[in-house]
């Protein structure tokens, strides 16, 4: 199997085809992480290297995980914001990190914009793993993978996003994937948390949750920052959980089939309250499991043809 | 010493000129304007065939760095790139490090300039102490040492008691105060315009209100105080519809813009690259045709370049990082003349933006062909095609959002007070 992209910068310009390989692999790899000896030789002799600029938990995990059950060698570097404070710019660290041959680079960073900016200075295949308020193309992968295992399609769907549209990198993402997919896509927040033009790529605005979700087949609530609450986007988080946090009696307007997705780290009674977190619709926890074998898939496809010369 | 500017298509609105005619220079002066092939006592014969001959381009709004940032541009080499670019005067706003808010730096700046020997280069001072906003600096001295105008541009004045009282202070002086409109409650944290296309990159966006808003105000003072204000590169359709407003009423106010926010839109801004990053950043296509309308009808007055260079320290970096700024001293004269080609413009009214109506906010000579005007002139070929090319720069700057582009029209020579200067 064969990508159109060669890296994964964002998903603007990826395909249906390119989604459905990815998934579609990422099923036939899932379950290698329910063996007893979870480790394939497919990368052996790769060189793949996590370049966390910013503080990544699960993320830069499951990326790692994913590396080293294709037996890739691993490598985790996170020099956070301290090698900018130091002098070295971000190009000077990657050319240095390209000057010892990784086969492929994953990128964390707190600014949009940074894999593309590396992506134009290394050839080495690039997966962004979150830019700033850009875009986490993996965890929509992800979102996408979990939601069509569990749905059986993603065409034709109702999905709603509610919450930080504004900063959410996983939102715009999942704006894109799922609408390249076929599925409808809602953002839900208050009108200072939904970023102009957002319609313009695929999104439907509503500012009114319990209307959005009463025909929703997937509802996914966002991190609301903590630190965000005294800023004059909202006044509380008092009030944003009130309008907009998902709770049982909202969710009693909702579908019962309707899935409960979040993308991590949640706020417990802020944007979705336990016992929903916790609930038989929620998917939460199968995401993160998920989103190993959707970053096997992409190292696997991305390093693909090389890996074959190896042999 | 007499030149005589021959065969050229002559372009002076202060005369009502746009034909055939040779131009007589004697000494440092406009001599006479001559009706083609009338004879002429002269030394030296300029060949300007099939050339347009026009009053030496003024750029009313340039950052030559020096004092302090001598690795980005000097006096000599932004003077030089003003000659290469068909630019015969700069105005050199005053936010070098050191600030030229005090007559000790007007005096070094006009000392590098006269060593320089190429363009004319006009300091502008500080209107408050280290651009700080807080108090005025003394701008009588300023003037006293030969600042043309006043401006703290890069930071606006957001106190609206300093600006009534700088509008109000100026007046005394005799010049214009240059404001550079932003608000920066709104646009703080921003890096380019807030669109739809700052939503799909994630880019923090700055609206066009937090320009608006400050033109108004501007306006607003201005009006109370019949001070002469001047709006520096205008960008979007708001400031625009403001600007003409006030003076259908009558407000005593110029404006100006710049070449990349009649070319070029925030689209441009997609793969992240710094050469597309400027304060004010690039804007829609609704706001790029709006600044056109007001070119053409007369709510701008001049088009400047905001030549602003930067090295690749301050570029090189990630897009929320990188510095403000572009060059753009080697390239207004095409990006401009293509409103003239695509019919926007006539050639009048383009030499009235690029030379007439900045010598005339800025209150300094040029700007005409006038027997008896300095003979500051520029002779130019219309047609002439090529391509733009970053690294053969005579700037020091490289950041050009125009590199590879085929441009027409090019500077063949620039005469300042009547000696033909090489860049």
């Amino acid at each position: 199997m064969e990508l159109k992209i060669r890296n994964l910068l964002d998903l603007t310009d990826v395909s249906q085809g390119d989604i459905t390989a990815i998934l579609d692999t990422a099923d036939s790899l899932k379950e290698i992480n329910k063996r007893r000896i979870k480790k394939v030789p497919t990368l052996k002799g790769l060189t793949h290297v996590n370049l966390f600029f910013e503080p990544s938990t699960r993320t830069r995990m499951s990326f790692e995980l994913a590396g080293k059950r294709l037996s890739a060698d691993t490598i985790n570097f996170s020099p956070g914001a301290s090698s900018l404070t130091k002098g070295e710019t971000l190009l000077d660290t990657v050319r240095n990190i390209q000057a010892m041959s990784p086969d492929i680079l994953v990128i964390r960073h707190r600014m949009a914009g940074a894999p593309h900016m590396i992506a134009r200075a290394v050839p080495t295949p690039i997966i962004n793993a979150g830019d700033g308020a850009h875009a986490h193309p993996t965890q929509a992968l992800l979102d996408m993978f979990s939601v069509r295992e569990k749905l059986g399609r993603l065409d034709g769907l109702k999905v709603v996003i509610v919450g930080d549209i504004t900063n959410s990198r996983v939102a715009r993402s999942n704006v894109q994937g799922f609408t390249t997919m076929g599925s409808r896509v809602t953002v839900c927040g208050p009108p200072t948390l939904i970023p102009k033009g957002i319609e313009r790529m695929g999104a439907s605005v509503s500012y009114d949750l319990d209307e959005a979700i009463k025909d929703a087949d997937v509802i996914m609530t966002l991190r609301i920052q903590l630190e965000r609450g005294s800023g004059s986007r909202f006044p509380s988080l008092r009030e944003y959980s009130i309008r907009y946090g998902l709770n049982s009696a909202r969710l009693e307007r909702a579908k019962n089939e309707a899935l409960i997705m979040h993308p991590g780290p949640v706020n417990r009674g802020v944007e979705i309250s336990p016992e929903v977190a916790d609930g038989p619709r929620s998917i939460i926890l199968e995401q993160v499991e998920n989103g190993v074998a959707v970053r096997m898939a992409l190292l696997f496809l991305l390093c693909g043809g090389k890996h074959e010369d190896a042999n | 010493m007499k030149t005589l500017i021959k065969g050229g298509r002559v372009i002076d609105p202060s005369q009502g000129i746009s034909d055939q005619r040779d131009v007589l220079i004697e000494d440092e002066r406009i001599k006479a304007i001559l009706e083609p092939g009338s004879s002429a006592d002269h030394d030296e014969v300029f060949d300007a065939s099939g050339k347009w001959v026009v009053p030496g381009l003024i750029d009313m709004h340039v950052h030559l760095r020096e004092p302090g940032e001598e690795y980005k541009e000097t006096i000599a080499s932004g003077s030089s790139a003003a000659v290469a670019g068909g630019v015969s005067a700069v105005a050199c706003m005053a936010n070098t490090r050191t600030v030229n808010d005090n007559a000790s730096v007007t005096d070094y700046i006009r000392d590098r300039a006269r060593a320089a020997d190429k363009a004319r280069i006009y300091p502008v001072g500080a209107v408050t102490r280290g651009l700080a906003g807080e108090e005025l600096a003394e701008m009588g001295e300023l003037v006293g040492a030969g600042c043309v105008a006043l401006s703290d541009d890069g930071h606006p004045i957001t106190s609206d008691l300093i600006m009534r009282h700088a509008l109000e202070y100026c007046l005394g002086l005799g010049v214009p105060l240059l404001s550079h409109p932003e608000q920066t409650s709104l646009s703080e944290g921003g890096c380019m315009n807030e669109s739809h296309v700052s939503t799909e990159l994630g880019l923090a966006g700055v609206p066009g209100a937090a320009e608006e808003v400050m033109v108004a105000r501007d306006v607003l003072m201005a009006e109370l105080t019949g001070g002469r204000l001047h709006l520096q590169h205008l960008s979007t359709e708001g400031s625009v519809r403001i600007v003409r407003r006030a003076k259908e009423r009558g407000v005593r106010v110029t404006a100006e813009t710049c070449p990349h926010y009649f070319t070029l839109t925030d689209e441009a801004v997609r793969g992240y690259d710094s050469r597309f990053k400027m304060n004010p950043p690039l804007r829609s296509e609704e706001d790029r045709l709006a600044i056109i309308a007001g070119l053409a009808d007369g709510t701008i007055d001049a088009v400047a370049s905001d030549h602003a260079p930067h090295s690749s320290v301050e570029k090189d970096v990630e897009f929320a990082m990188a510095a403000n700024g572009i060059v753009g001293l080697e390239t207004i004269l095409p990006l401009s003349l293509s409103l003239v080609r695509e019919g926007h413009l006539s050639p009048s009214r383009w030499v009235e933006l690029v030379s007439a109506a900045p010598a005339e906010i800025l209150g300094v000579e040029g700007g005409s062909l006038a027997p008896g005007q300095i003979a500051d002139v520029t002779v130019l070929d219309p047609e002439e095609e090529w391509i733009v090319e970053a690294s053969k720069f005579y700037s020091k700057g490289r950041y050009t959002p125009f590199q590879g582009w085929k441009v027409k029209g090019k500077a063949k020579a620039v005469f300042v007070g009547g000696a033909l200067k090489t860049p």
